[in-house]
């Protein structure tokens, strides 16, 4: 929404600075969103008049000048214009001043010998163009010591406010006007009353065909127009606000759409086929040539204004193109209509037209208005036009829009914070339009005015569906009780400024705050931690990726592609991180980075619902570990990604000798170096292992990549119970390494499996400490080294004691895995 | 088809099937189309057939042509599947063997993203003051999204929030993306009794995006919802936040009145800063950061809580934003685009997590 300064002055009297009406528009709700003010730079800019000019002493080119600037003292100014003279009248820069073309400041000096205690300015000093060929040459009646700007008329700012979609009244400079006197920054001027003199019948009738296009419509001819350019001031408004003069009948109803919030249509009587402007619903097939001179399909849910030939204007969003006014109209008539804010806000957006009628309709005019706008608007086209009036023809019935409300004192301090005292609340209502109604020391009951469609409009509930009937209602009554009073605070404390309310802290429940995370919260905190702590950068990616790419990485639903992508590479929910996390590798490797390790705590989406969104806190490994002295650079590998998925395992307390791994790991790895993590045979915990080659090369991958996936919400959450007493036997261990010929198809797990369950009271550990599968074995064979630990608990063990246990050990192993000892 | 094209066929067809790796599939490729090829020689032949047998077998050769390419390039994609399938196979290991006892490649490297840092301080101060971490799901329903919120269809907000849409499901109705974290506040009034006291960190979904907008990005949101809760409160709860985290224990704060459909009244708030600078408290100027008021009796009916006993409040900022104000951080687009060299600078150490003991 914007306006001039004057045109605000026009609706609010008022002496305060523009700086002041700013602050003022930003603290109640109307925020500033820019201000064009030519005139400020120029603002200490004077009349002056040049009382003598001399030939400069020393100078040929240069003159002495004894200047006036307003107060009585002559100021000496040297002066090269060739067009100085005595008598003239001028623009005069005083020191201190900032010459916008020059891009100085302006300080006394002198020049050959002669003091120079101001300047003359030309045109291209003040910035005002090109013109440099000498001074300002202003008439002789330009008021000596008046500010240029002023008086030149350019001291009108433009101001832009951005008004919230609650405030129609706020989209008129009226009712900018209106609540900025409420603020105490003036008086509302009150709309002048016109006395209109109705000559003859109104040539065209309304009808209301359907209540649904419209409630209430009342319109009026003129006769004997003459259209054509609006006056200048009209214009200069116009363009001001950045709207395009187009004749003077219609620049009047922009004047009053933005000066009253009132959007008005002019029809060309001589256009209108028939005598009557029909409001009905639109009918399958029909179209309209608006305005803007596009062509819109209507259907039935927009509601038109048409006559016998069919539809001529979308009601309240846009006028049609065939009987608009132009040049040569000499009968006009006006149509001040009230439509449906909702079904304004449905068809401009079926459309998608925005026009400053739309703005205000969907958001609710003033219901109250009607005639005398129409009769505002009749008064300004005869002042430009001419003509004379019809009677005014009416159809439907104004809506019924009085209501009151009740704001009890003691709630400024209840809901807003604030100690109000009731005068100054009521005061402020009173400023907004609000007329009170009753008065006591507790409460106040006000009416509320027409223009203010957002105070105690009541409605507008759309209760959660699922909710027990007596709540519901208690809940409803609830609101019915207090939103009209929350509307009233709100208003005196927005115009009182919210600024004045004193802050509190909020009060705790106790000095000690409980935990802010529940246990599900502060796992994934701690998986993220633990994942940067083993080396890895926590990342951040888009939940979408291109569905092409997401089906390397399993099911991509219909149900999970995006109606509206903002891009074709953003159209599907991932299936996992891990495909972000791959795709952000590619990246890297492409800048020159190819080794990574990359982790996000994301989401993967499996189904719309809220269970099919997983919480998963995934890995991807890229490359080679770093080169170094000590260890020796080589690829990463699944083991790797193995790693990190135990260790959030472990950080998160899973019993580690509970999980157990399967080969059956989604598509996108490898098939034979992957695996899947599982407490029992249900509980999928995570997911491992390297790239499949097809997806690494999809995603343009050339390295080596590993990745991992954790599914948080499938860890059981830990029970918080006290450890029992630590294991702290008294004779010291035995350790004896064993080493077993395999099969190459057994696993090491089913070895160390095996070993640990030989004899679970003495074996206390069992680790796997060597690999070999070579030419040295028979074909198809693998060597595991284990160490078993004995811890001995009644008495230190004796050789056979040892030997006896190792023989169950090799037993235990050859029976579960068909291994043989080494020899 | 004469005989010739048919034996052509015939042995091609036999030949592929035969070639049992790429090299002898190539052999059969060029003994075939190649420039010497049987089917390139009967082409070549073509000009001394005779005028009126011409274009018959012109046609002939030409539908023979477009057969034998695709029966060689089917084998050649047969032959390297077979050939991934074997190495595959090769390739196996013992994926039980337990990993090795340390991360690759040490641990200095690691870091926090400045986001989740920035929603572990911001849980942190928030915790102080007794609010607990809620959550919701990403994809939410129409009604969670803005109807709960007084937000209905014809709403001209709902034009404002560039809403990404999921196809709809079984009731007609598309679900979104959420476009805030606010559905959450309805999910907690359904879910609990109040006294309420929850923030939301959480990703939230806009279908814009240029410099200074991504279509995925954070916000927190906060609602208290309590007896005696007034906009002094959200007043002094956002202050004491906003000085706490930035860390600047006179940061000037103001609050100027706005809209938004789920709050009455609503404030927008601003911090102090220096507009060419950049830095904080200082300067002058104002920086408009979040937007917060007492929630509408509206939406606590929709929610079932009966506004005659509760009240409260609530507002919501942007986690990047307040991120990039804190840090000093021009550009929003690197936060989601996993660059290891701006990870690396700004990343925080992850065995330094905020604590209000060890300053956040």
């Amino acid at each position: 929404m914007k306006f001039t300064l004057s045109w605000l002055k026009a609706h609010l009297e008022t002496e305060a600075p523009l700086a002041d009406i700013l602050a003022t528009l930003n603290t109640i709700g109307l925020e500033v969103e820019g201000v064009e003010d030519r005139g400020a730079a120029l603002a200490s800019f004077r009349i002056a008049h040049v009382v003598e000019a001399v030939q400069h002493p020393n100078a040929d080119r240069l003159r002495a000048l004894k200047v006036d600037a307003g107060d009585g003292t002559l100021l000496s100014v040297v002066c090269g214009a060739p067009n100085a003279r005595a008598g003239m009248k001028g623009v005069v820069a005083l020191p201190g001043a900032f010459i916008p073309g020059t891009g100085i400041t302006l300080k006394k000096g002198e020049i050959r010998g002669v003091a120079s205690e101001a300047m003359m300015l030309s045109a291209r000093e003040m910035g005002l163009g090109d013109d440099h060929s000498g001074i300002v040459d202003l008439p002789e009646d330009a008021p000596l010591g008046e500010s240029y700007v002023r008086w030149a008329g350019m001291d009108d700012p433009v101001i832009e406010i951005s008004v919230t979609p609650n405030r129609g009244d706020a989209l008129s400079v009226h009712g900018v006007a209106r609540d900025l006197a409420a603020a105490g920054l003036g008086r509302l001027k009150p709309l002048v009353e016109p006395r209109i003199e109705s000559v003859y019948p109104s040539p065209l009738r309304w009808e209301i065909d359907d209540p649904r296009a419209c409630d209430y419509v009342i319109g009026r001819a003129i006769r004997g127009v003459r259209n054509g350019p609006s006056p200048k001031w009209l214009q200069d408004l116009l363009v001001a606000i950045g709207l395009r003069p187009i004749n003077a009948l219609v620049d009047v109803t922009n004047l009053y759409t933005h000066g009253l919030g009132r959007p008005l249509h002019v029809f060309d009587v001589a256009k209108v086929r028939g005598r009557t402007l029909t409001l009905r619903m639109a009918r399958e097939g029909e179209s309209l040539v608006a305005l803007n001179g596009k062509t819109y399909a209507l259907t039935p849910e927009d509601g038109v204004i048409a006559d016998e030939a069919g539809p001529e204007s979308l009601g309240g969003i846009i006028g049609g193109e065939h009987s608009g006014c132009d040049e040569d109209t000499t009968e006009v008539f006006i149509e001040c209509a009230l439509f449906d804010p909702v079904r304004i806000a449905l068809s401009g957006r079926r459309h998608d037209i925005r026009t400053d009628a739309r703005a205000r309709f969907e958001r609710g005019v003033d219901p109250a208005l009607p005639a005398h706008a129409l009769d505002l608007a009749t008064w300004t086209m005869q002042e430009i036009c001419g003509g004379e009036a019809s009677e005014v023809s009416v159809a439907g019935t104004p809506p019924a829009w009085q209501r009151s409300a009740t704001l009890r004192f003691a709630r400024l301090a209840g809901l807003g914070g604030a100690e109000v005292a009731a005068d100054e609340a009521v005061g402020i209502l009173e400023r907004l339009g609000f007329a009170v109604e009753a008065r006591n020391a507790e409460r106040v009951t006000v009416a509320v005015p027409p223009w203010r469609n957002d105070i105690a409009g009541g409605g507008g509930l759309d209760q959660a569906p699922g909710l027990a009937p007596e709540r519901a209602r208690a809940a409803a009554e609830g609101c019915a009780a207090v939103e009209p009073e929350a509307d009233l605070v709100e208003e005196v404390l927005r115009i009182r400024g919210l600024d004045r309310i004193p802050a509190v802290s909020l009060p705790v429940a106790g000095i000690v705050p409980p935990p802010a995370l529940s246990a599900r919260q502060a796992r994934a905190v701690l998986a993220r931690r633990v994942l940067a702590a083993r080396g890895m950068l926590d990342c951040v990616g888009f939940g979408f990726l291109e569905a092409k790419v997401a089906a390397l990485f399993g099911e991509t639903p219909a149900a999970l592609r995006l109606e509206n992508p903002i891009a074709a590479d953003l159209d599907q929910m991932r299936p996992t991180p891990v495909a972000s996390l791959l795709q952000a590798a590619a990246r890297n490797a492409a800048r020159g980075y190819p080794d990574v390790a990359l982790a996000e705590l994301g989401a993967a989406y499996r189904d719309p619902s809220p269970e099919g969104q997983l919480q998963v806190a995934a890995g991807v490994r890229t490359g080679h570990t770093p080169r170094h002295w000590a260890e020796a650079s080589r690829a990463v590998d699944a083991m790797d990604a193995k790693g990190d998925a135990l260790a959030v395992l472990a950080a998160l307390g899973v019993p580690m000798a509970a999980v157990s791994v399967t080969a059956d790991a989604p598509g996108f790895y490898h098939p034979g170096r992957s695996g899947v993590l599982r407490q029992g045979p249900k509980t999928v915990l995570a997911t491992f292992g390297e790239i499949h080659p097809r997806v690494a090369a999809a995603l343009d991958l050339a390295g080596p990549a590993v990745g991992f996936e954790v599914f948080l919400d499938a860890i059981p959450e830990p029970k918080r119970r006290k450890k029992g007493a630590p294991d702290l036997p008294a004779f010291q261990p035995v350790r004896r390494d064993f080493a077993f010929l395999v099969d190459a198809g057994v696993s090491a797990e089913a070895v160390l499996r095996a070993a640990r369950g030989a004899d679970k009271a003495l074996i206390a550990e069992v680790v796997l400490f060597d690999r070999y599968a070579g030419d040295k074995l028979p074909e198809g064979k693998v060597s595991l080294a284990i160490q078993a630990v004995l811890q001995p608990r009644e008495a230190t063990l004796t050789d056979a004691e040892i030997e006896a246990a190792a023989a169950k050990l090799v037993a235990a192993v050859a029976k579960a895995t068909g291994a043989t000892l080494r020899g | 088809m004469s005989d010739d094209l048919d034996a052509l066929r015939g042995e091609t067809a036999d030949a592929l099937a035969a070639a049992a790796d790429l090299r002898a599939w190539d052999a059969v490729r060029v003994g075939t189309i190649g420039k010497s090829g049987r089917l390139t020689g009967l082409l070549k032949g073509l000009g001394a057939v005779p005028a009126e047998q011409r274009k018959e077998r012109g046609a002939a050769l030409n539908r023979l042509k477009a057969e034998l390419e695709a029966a060689i390039e089917a084998r050649r994609v047969a032959l390297e599947a077979a050939a991934l399938e074997a190495r595959l196979a090769s390739e196996r290991m013992d994926v039980s063997l337990p990993p090795r006892p340390h991360p690759p490649g040490g641990a200095g490297e690691g870091g926090i993203h400045p986001i989740s840092r920035t929603i572990e301080e911001l849980t942190a101060i928030f915790g102080a003051m007794g609010f607990r971490v809620a959550e919701g799901p990403d994809i939410e329903s129409d009604w969670l999204n803005f109807s709960a919120l007084n937000i209905p269809d014809h709403h001209p907000a709902r034009q404002d929030h560039d809403t990404f849409y999921l196809p709809a499901g079984a009731d007609g109705r598309r679900p979104v993306l959420r476009t805030h974290t606010s559905p959450v506040q309805a999910r907690t009034m359904l879910g609990q009794e109040p006294p309420i006291r929850v923030i939301v960190p959480g990703r939230t979904w806009r279908a814009d995006h240029d410099a200074t907008h991504s279509p995925m990005f954070h916000q927190v949101e906060g609602l208290v919802i309590d007896r005696g809760i007034t906009l002094g409160h959200l007043k002094g709860c956002l202050i004491d936040f906003l000085r706490a985290f930035f860390g600047i224990g006179d940061l000037p704060v103001r609050f100027r009145a706005s809209y938004f459909p789920f709050t009455e009244p609503s404030m927008e708030v601003d911090i102090g800063w220096n507009r060419k600078t950049g830095e904080l408290g200082k300067g002058g100027d104002w920086l408009e950061i979040l937007g917060s008021g007492m929630v509408h009796p509206r939406v606590l009916a929709n929610c079932g809580i009966d506004a005659r006993e509760w009240q409260g409040f609530a507002f919501g900022m942007g986690i990047e934003r307040i991120t990039m104000l804190k840090h000093g951080m021009p550009d929003l687009r690197p936060f989601y685009e996993s660059d290891l060299r701006w990870l690396r600078h700004y990343a925080a150490d992850p065995l330094a997590p905020p604590s209000l003991t060890e300053g956040v």
